[in-house]
């Protein structure tokens, strides 16, 4: 990858036209072949090295998954699941869980603070911690459960595919550590690719049903997965099948902003229009005492 | 009740309670709509940024829930909506035009004034119950993902019904001459209760 001057096309509770030339930057993608991952949570600690995020210790829940979940300081984390195959037997599938950066991220469309969210050209979703005011609303928005606001910090957090690494031509620390070519980094037409030739192979190894993971319901992602069981994203430890943006947030954020604010000028001015045109409702006299009744 | 100068309608303690209310509504207001509109944003400032406002609205709201608790337990019973206040709704026109002869007889309060207590009601409550599920970083873990949507949808939709609910209380009070003074100094004259609250005025005067 080239260095690239990377450029923003979308921010949050900002409206912006995209700098003309941002339409020929190469889109990046990284992607997960989920058949070549081996479990050895390199990425996990290059992640960490990287963007020197340090979780605090925690507690086992008995399986692989260290830590359990997705955290302020934890951007990547492997998540083991085992399902039974058609030969009775069972299959170990692991999926490495992290932001997917989302054509069109729902976080971005659910932040209220101008900027705190941006869309570089080259696909990448980021955070902007100094306007970040911690308010979760993207958390809302994620359709895959991905931001988490720092318990300190009180700010958002999540994956950044490494943006400032990738704007100096360098792959994410991830892709990087991984000692398989399970990840790999790359213009995003290459990375789909190279996928069809990894879902061909698997094709001719009995996974009938292995595909690419780049879920259109959110315009596609910049992290893309090879699932050697494509029709079962869900056992892939609960990835949503058709990924969408919640309907309750496209209303919250979409057509209410405009009606609420309309109809609350409205009702103002009609107030005006009323008190202009019937004037204000007088007692006759305001003196009256109970002699006339 | 009742003496020369006019007649209480409320006592100092409900006044100081409806305008420790409404600083507050306009507070959690100015808050709610930075943070609901991007081109409101700007309104952080009044509060210090981004963050203190996130920090502050809820704090600001549970404040004016409480107030209005204690309001409602004290006036609930006053705005129980009968048949008459029904009629009165349905002749919304006629109060509009000021046509008070063609209007039922009004009690202490008349059908907008109870519709819109119910109204105010319903919605704080529903404003604090969705405001927990996102509440950060007290209350918003004790709730799913899911959860928090529907909260974040349904706190939008209470606010907004409650704002416009408040801007017509505002214009109400605009518009009737001498209903400020009720809350403001407590009283109101014997003529203003005669033609805006006939019912109430023989209640407090007997009549006379």
């Amino acid at each position: 990858m080239a260095i690239q001057a990377l450029q923003v096309v979308a921010q949050s509770a900002t409206t912006m036209t995209p700098p003309a030339s941002a339409a020929k930057t190469v889109h990046v993608a990284k992607l997960i072949d989920i058949s070549s991952c081996i479990g050895c949570k390199a990425c996990q600690v290059a992640c960490m090295e990287w963007n020197e995020t340090r979780p605090v210790i925690g507690d086992t829940d008995g399986t692989y998954d260290n830590p359990v979940e997705l955290g302020a300081n934890a951007w990547t984390v492997m998540k083991f699941n085992e399902i039974e195959n058609a030969q009775g037997g069972i299959d170990w599938l692991i999926r490495k869980d992290g932001c997917m950066h989302c054509e069109d991220p729902g976080c971005l469309k659910a932040c209220p603070s101008p900027g705190a969210i941006v869309k570089l050209d080259n696909g990448i979703v980021d955070f902007n911690s100094d306007k970040c005011i911690g308010c979760g609303y993207c958390v809302a928005g994620c359709p895959f459960d991905v931001p988490r606001i720092s318990q300190t910090t009180n700010k958002a957090t999540k994956c950044t595919l490494c943006s400032d690494r990738v704007s100096v031509g360098q792959e994410p620390a991830c892709v990087k550590a991984c000692p398989t070519q399970a990840l790999t980094f790359g213009p995003k037409d290459d990375r789909i690719k190279y996928a069809n030739e990894r879902i061909k192979d698997l094709n001719g190894r009995g996974y009938d049903k292995a595909s690419l993971y780049n879920p259109q319901g959110v315009g596609g992602t910049h992290v893309m997965y090879v699932l050697p069981h494509g029709d079962k994203p869900t056992a892939y430890n609960g990835l949503p099948a058709d990924p969408k943006i919640s309907s309750t947030v496209g209303l919250w954020k979409g057509i209410m902003k405009p009606i609420a604010l309309l109809t609350m000028a409205a009702t103002v001015f009609a107030g005006v229009i009323h008190y202009a045109i019937k004037g204000p409702d007088t007692v006759d006299d305001d003196h009256d005492d109970s002699k006339k009744s | 009740m009742s003496n020369q100068e006019g007649l209480v309608r409320y006592k100092g303690s409900d006044r100081l309670n409806h305008w420790l209310i409404a600083v507050l509504f306009v507070l959690a207001t100015l808050g709610g709509l930075a943070m609901f509109h991007p081109s409101m944003f700007f309104l952080t400032g009044l509060f210090g940024d981004g963050s203190w406002t996130r920090i502050l609205h809820p704090f600001i709201g549970s404040a004016m829930f409480v107030l209005f608790v204690l309001i409602f337990f004290k006036f609930w019973h006053h705005n129980v909506l009968n048949a008459n206040d029904r009629k009165w709704l349905s002749q919304i026109g006629d109060v509009l035009n000021k046509n008070h002869d063609r209007l039922p007889e009004v009690g202490r309060y008349n059908g907008g004034q109870k519709a819109a207590f119910w109204v105010m009601v319903l919605t704080m409550i529903l404003l604090v119950v969705s405001g927990l599920a996102f509440w950060r970083p007290y209350f918003s873990h004790y709730f799913s993902v899911d959860v928090t949507r529907v909260a974040a949808l349904v706190h939008a939709v209470s606010a907004w019904v409650l704002i416009l609910t408040i801007i017509a209380h505002v214009y109400a009070a605009l518009w009737v001459k001498g209903t400020i003074g009720a809350m403001w100094t407590g009283v109101v004259s014997r003529a203003w209760a005669r033609k805006h609250h006939p019912g109430w005025f023989k209640e407090v005067t007997g009549g006379k």
